[in-house]
């Protein structure tokens, strides 16, 4: 077990190291670093007195330490477009972003297990019918499209739900910014959270549907039924949580890819988060805030490996090969 | 005569396809008295599993039960509401599937599958539960089986984890056991040995059993009776020893022809010409006629229902029709 | 992964095979609608400067008085009518709409062309030297599987962003697009064109033509590009849609084709601004042009997968 996770941290802390290297790169061969910082009529002598103070003539392995020491406290530098340390940017707009997929995120698995389940149990008839058809045409719908069709709908037509923005916000703490506290912060939360969820949703769904079939099928389901266990025993007790072993892991990744497609979502509903941030910094070019946010999606999608490897081994006995593995 | 255990009068299940209903089981009748053993053999897609299926109320839809009747004790069950029929599953009537290896759901220890079964049936505490799953593994053969109740079905081999599958089947202490090819999955080497602790158990407790299986081998061991399918209908039935020694359908004295014994070492094995029919392809008169080797005009017209026959036996063949039997012999 | 070898595909079964997939299109009422869809708005992009009733880009031809005419209502001031109204600056939807969809198109398929193109090439590669080459080459591939495309497509479209003088941006932007989207689909081409290598390079023919001094690279494209055939062009139709989308989704953000030259994405971005105000059709009509397109090049890639081959995934 301390061995399975010393051996997973160890992957972990590779691959953080490689996307360093590439955010690394990025950093220091796109443009010019001392060109985005000083202004025109700075002399070729400060700039490169500049250069040398910034360590910029050190050998490539030096400068490359140096970044990884400075990113493992959290200094990326000063963003090139808003002239502000780009971790002060970062932290002060995470909130909203993870706050932002969390929802949708529960949101996706709650209700694509739900319906996956349901599908896969009550396959044929009409209502299960209707939810697959229009998974499908979810699967096709361009995330942004959906958002912008929710605004059109239920901010301008109905005028239920605000279109736009965070609403009103609370501190948590020193700097967590939460709109869940209040009235108007749930209410704009929920047309930009369902527009993250919902493809993920649909894959979920399908995913579960095809594995809850395909467990319906096997031995252990039909000797579940042949002992005469109740349909809610071999459904929920048997079935579901052998369907849910392959469907944690996608889920994990799924939880990535929220992270990455809140860019769009943010962008859409104008929401104050790091994906809005990042567009900006595209757009701009500003390079230390896109590799930042390199950093930082590489940083989560690390951790959701790590905890969906711990979740796969606390569900699923099989992996557990260290007791008693050649028992007989 | 006293009633059966379980009575199966004139089964008939169908598969409804595209081109047309498949008859996989056609008017098979048998019974079970208290206690015997009866073994069901037959090739490949005889029918031999759908029988057992179809008992316990656990055919693969599309498959149905399109005629026929199948009693237990007297009560009818092949039309119980699905809530009644559950609860005779497990508590009235215990299976054995083949293959251990998937039987038993990897993610539940042998003691929460055990302890679910037992609680499903019987009104007894955890506890008690868990006394009675521990006596239950103790008896089937498993060692130390008050530490090994706690691991994971990965962790015990074939052989061990059918006599899981059979402590589980037995849980809640059934008067019927249907077991499907109990050994075909495992190990010749421990094959006997799951057949004995079956046998032994349901001998104990008074429980019949039905033994799906083509291992003619463990059927003259193990069975008191013995039922040949072929092609969905029943050839012929009777006790084992009559129907081993002296087998009166074509098709039962083929299958005979084909086991290997000590006696006839020297002899070449007799194979029986062809292949069973496909369901869509039954010949008409008797299912066996193309391939039968004493085959009769009216066997290609006329299908022959069991019969009657001398020591408890029934035989579906023109050659045993009482009107041809005093020229045939 | 299923097997596409010469002998479970003999050239002779080729064309039975043709004629089966004329068979299932013609039982599939979907396929048909969604083949229809995709031919006309292919075609009306390809023959925009023909069909469109007026040249968007031409400065010269815009009247601002026409402009926020609804749909087939006479315009106020100049009782001009159109189909699909017009924007704010007085252009014809129908026609942003038209020019619009040749753009995305043509992004789209440039993007898949560069994406098989690479993919196959690596794929090749890195079925026949094997060894380290291909532990790379699909490590990478892994790695670049695990994140989002649209997300590894932003930040190639950045990267590439800074590397180009400012001056240039502009003019190269649907170029730096097209990389990106297909510098982020080649793997399953890849995957799919190296397994068929491995199953080839030891076939004997291969063997042969080493031993009569031809490349043996040369034969096995030659016959192994007909055997992934299938395969790649399923994976080509349904990355279409995905390449499609994705270009939609960063000109909707902004990051894609520069504003002269707008794509649906763009309009849909710019039909957002509109919303509040009530001009709704500046937003609608790409819209439903958008999901017409996706929607009916995907359910023609979901088609023709399983009208090639049910196993292939």
């Amino acid at each position: 077990m301390i061995a399975f996770i010393l051996r997973r941290l160890v992957q972990s802390v590779i691959v953080m190291l490689t996307v360093a290297l590439v955010a690394f790169a990025l950093f220091r061969f796109v443009g010019d670093p001392i060109a985005s910082m000083v202004g025109q009529e700075t002399t070729l002598a400060e700039r490169a007195e500049l250069r040398e103070a910034l360590g910029l003539n050190d050998p490539f392995i030096i400068q490359f330490w140096n970044f990884v020491a400075r990113a493992a406290t959290g200094d990326f530098g000063i963003s090139y477009r808003l002239q502000q340390p780009v971790m002060e940017l970062i932290v002060s707009r995470l909130p909203a972003t993870l706050e932002l997929a969390l929802v949708s995120g529960i949101l996706a698995f709650v209700f694509g297990v739900g319906f996956g389940v349901y599908t896969a149990l009550r396959r044929g008839n009409w209502v299960s019918g209707s939810i697959m058809t229009i998974s499908l045409i979810g699967v096709s719908l361009p995330t942004f499209l959906i958002g912008v069709l929710l605004i059109w709908v239920f901010a301008v037509e109905l005028q239920w739900l605000p279109s736009f923005g965070r609403g009103d916000t609370v501190y948590i703490g020193e700097w967590w910014r939460t709109g869940l506290l209040t009235q108007s912060g749930r209410a704009s939360l929920i047309l930009p959270a369902i527009t993250l969820g919902l493809y993920q949703m649909t894959l979920i769904m399908r995913l579960v549907r095809a594995e809850m079939l395909e467990v319906l099928r096997t031995d252990y389901i039909k000797f579940a039924r042949a002992r005469g266990l109740s349909n809610r025993a071999v459904h929920f007790g048997h079935a579901l949580k052998n369907t849910l072993v392959p469907v944690i892991t996608i889920t994990g990744l799924q939880m990535g890819s929220i992270i990455a497609f809140s860019i769009i979502t943010e962008t859409v509903f104008q929401w104050p988060g790091v994906g809005a941030l990042f567009i900006r910094s595209v757009q701009f070019v500003d390079v230390p805030v896109m590799a930042a946010y390199l950093m930082l999606i590489a940083l989560v999608f690390v951790v959701i490996n790590l905890i969906v490897d711990l979740l796969y081994y606390a569900v699923d006995p099989r992996l557990r090969v260290d007791r008693a593995n050649a028992r007989h | 005569m006293a009633t059966p255990l379980l009575s199966v009068r004139d089964l008939v299940v169908e598969f409804p396809t595209r081109r047309g209903v498949l008859r996989a089981l056609d008017k098979i009748s048998f019974d079970i008295a208290e206690g015997e053993v009866l073994g069901m053999v037959g090739e490949s897609g005889a029918g031999k599993s759908l029988t057992g299926a179809a008992i316990i109320g656990l055919l693969e839809p599309p498959g149905r039960i399109a005629g026929g009747e199948i009693w237990l004790r007297g009560e009818r069950i092949d039309n119980l509401p699905r809530e009644k029929m559950r609860r005779i599953r497990g508590r009235r009537i215990g299976m054995v599937f083949q293959d251990p290896l998937t039987s038993l759901n990897p993610l539940y220890t042998v003691a929460q599958q055990l302890i679910e079964t037992i609680r499903t049936h019987i009104d007894v505490s955890e506890k008690e539960a868990r006394k009675r799953a521990v006596a239950l593994l103790d008896r089937v053969g498993i060692p130390a089986a008050g530490r090994r109740i706690d691991d994971y079905p990965h962790h015990f081999s074939g052989g061990m984890r059918q006599r899981v599958v059979i402590a589980l089947a037995l849980a809640a202490e059934p008067e019927l056991v249907i077991a499907d090819e109990p050994t075909t999955a495992l190990d010749v080497s421990v094959q006997a040995q799951i057949i004995d602790v079956l046998k032994e158990i349901c001998a104990e407790r008074g429980a019949s059993v039905m033994l799906i299986t083509h291992d003619m081998g463990v059927i003259a061991e193990t069975a008191d009776r013995v039922a040949v399918l072929y092609a969905g209908r029943l050839a012929e039935i009777g006790p084992v020893r009559d129907v081993i020694q002296a087998a009166e359908h074509p098709y039962t004295v083929g299958l005979m022809g084909s086991i290997p014994t000590l006696t006839q070492t020297a002899e070449r094995l007799t194979q029986i010409p062809g292949a069973m029919p496909r369901l869509n392809a039954i010949p008409t008169g008797c299912a066996f006629n193309p391939r039968c080797t004493r085959v009769m005009d009216r066997c290609r017209v006329d299908r022959p229902d069991p019969a009657e026959r001398p020591g408890g036996r029934q035989v579906a063949c023109w050659l045993y029709d009482n009107a041809m039997e005093s020229a045939d012999e | 992964m299923a097997d596409f070898t010469p002998e479970n595909r003999p050239n002779a079964l080729a064309r039975a095979w043709d004629s089966d997939i004329a068979y299932s299109f013609r039982r599939s009422p979907l396929a048909i609608i969604a083949a229809l869809v995709s031919l006309i708005i292919i075609l009306a992009a390809v023959l925009a400067p023909w069909l469109a009733p007026h040249d968007p880009f031409n400065p010269a031809s815009l009247n601002l008085m026409d402009g926020f005419t609804p749909p087939m209502e006479p315009n106020a001031f100049t009782g001009n009518v159109y189909w699909l109204g017009t924007d704010n600056q007085g252009r014809d939807v129908f026609s942003t709409i038209l020019y619009g969809a040749r753009i995305s198109l043509f992004v789209g398929f440039m993007a898949v062309l560069f994406a098989m193109v690479l993919g196959i090439t690596l794929g090749l590669i890195a079925g026949y030297r094997g060894g380290w080459v291909d532990s790379l080459l699909m490590r990478v591939a892994d790695v670049q599987l695990t994140f989002p495309s649209i997300l590894l497509a932003l930040l190639i479209f950045g990267v590439a962003r800074g590397f180009i003088p400012p001056a240039y941006r502009e003019a190269m932007a649907i170029w730096v697009l097209i990389v990106a989207i297909g510098l982020s689909d080649w793997v399953q081409y890849a995957r799919v064109v190296r397994g068929a290598t491995m199953v080839e390079k030891n076939k004997e023919y291969v063997q042969a033509a080493r031993v009569i001094g031809a490349h043996p690279a040369k034969i096995l494209l030659r016959h192994i590009l007909p055997n992934v055939m299938g395969p790649v062009l399923v994976i080509a139709t349904i990355g279409l849609a995905l390449a499609i989308i994705a270009e939609a989704t960063l000109s909707f953000l902004g990051v894609g084709v520069p504003p002269t030259q707008p794509s649906l994405g763009t309009l849909i971005r710019i039909g957002q601004g509109f919303l509040f105000s009530g001009e709704w059709w500046i937003l609608l009509f790409p819209s439903i042009t958008l999901l017409a397109l996706a929607l009916s090049v995907n359910l023609l890639g979901d088609w023709l997968r399983d009208a090639l081959n049910p196993r292939l995934r």
